[in-house]
């Protein structure tokens, strides 16, 4: 973990940053309108971010420096299929911890 | 009368905001635990919450921290993983661009994945609701989303340290991660986007800073767009 000084760059930064994504059509734009193309981007912004941050942390997790663990991917495989397929995002997050913990304790 | 419809308007929204208090409950106390498994004091665990109020970026901010990442990297991976709030904000602009420019400041604060989501259902079901009452209706879903999460971030750092290490907890942050990522892939053009950002993060996984995580998440907004236009997708 790093200094203090830079935990509050971080957060005064991401603060203000993220308060600026929020305010930026919001507050800026009102009724005008924007490109599509920009629109067409932004629509897939949670679906290309999301699964770009998890994938590497589920093939090499940190906690086994880096090693593959079948519980891990078991539990993560797990979640995505559940959430795919019933849409139900407590259910997903149910069954995945459920799994780890299942397998965690068997294995 | 304008008073009653205001009023019925935000009860309304604090009904329709009361189920996510079941999503930001754990959530947030994980992330007070997390905080203070990382060294973070208590104080400075809920200043995050309170200022940044975004569990995913927070989260991902935490994990960089961990690493060591240096501080430019991790305030730019935890704003593109928030890059979707600009979506939300443009989205909900049509709504509640009307009202007066210290509104759509509270409003902005408090646009976060579950507030955005209930609020823009209402919006199309209900379209002939005045700004006011549109405004009441969003305040009313946030009530019992962000001061929860604030309550739960703080119970979770000071329960923090009595809860054993080692319970599989680094995996939570996963978990919920591709919990949320299946009900996203509404359209072939989402998966579409997914399934590339997954290649070009394993790829570029190599590359030093988690720098990664934004070249996969360019590629993958790129590839949905494509897909969406060259497919000729509705979105």
């Amino acid at each position: 973990m790093t200094g203090t000084a830079e935990l509050w760059i971080v957060i005064v930064a991401l603060g203000l940053g993220s308060f600026a994504l929020r305010f930026a059509f919001l507050g800026l734009v009102g009724d005008r309108t924007l490109p599509d193309w920009l629109l067409r981007h932004l629509r897939y912004t949670a679906v290309a971010i999301l699964p770009a941050l998890v994938a590497p942390l589920v093939i090499w997790p940190t906690a086994t420096g880096g090693t593959p663990d079948p519980a891990r991917l078991t539990a993560a495989v797990a979640t995505f299929a559940v959430g795919y397929l019933t849409k139900n995002v407590f259910a997903a997050m149910g069954v995945g911890a459920l799994v780890l913990v299942t397998l965690g304790w068997l294995l | 009368m304008a008073g009653d419809g205001v009023m019925s308007s935000y009860w309304r929204g604090v009904r329709d905001g009361l189920p996510f208090l079941f999503v930001v409950g754990p959530f947030g106390m994980l992330f007070g635990v997390l905080a203070t498994e990382a060294g973070l004091s208590v104080y400075e665990t809920l200043a995050f919450s309170v200022v940044v109020i975004a569990g995913a970026a927070q989260f991902t901010a935490l994990q960089l921290l961990t690493e060591n990442a240096p501080t430019l990297v991790v305030i730019a991976s935890a704003l593109a993983v928030n890059m979707r709030m600009a979506m939300y904000s443009a989205a909900i602009t049509p709504h509640l661009g009307p009202l007066p420019i210290w509104k759509r400041g509270i409003a902005a604060y408090f646009l976060v994945d579950q507030t955005y989501a209930a609020s823009v259902l209402e919006f199309e079901k209900h379209p002939d609701q005045t700004p006011a009452q549109k405004f009441a209706f969003f305040l009313g879903v946030m009530t019992p989303i962000c001061p929860p999460w604030y309550v739960v971030t703080l119970l979770g750092a000071m329960l923090g340290t009595s809860i054993p290490p080692d319970l599989g907890l680094d995996f939570a942050l996963p978990i919920a991660f591709l919990a949320m990522i299946g009900p996203l892939l509404r359209t072939p053009a989402h998966r579409i986007a997914a399934l590339v950002s997954v290649v070009l993060a394993l790829s570029f996984a190599w590359v030093p800073y988690n720098l990664g995580l934004i070249i996969a998440g360019l590629g993958g907004m790129i590839a949905g767009a494509q897909a969406e236009q060259r497919l000729g997708i509705t979105p």
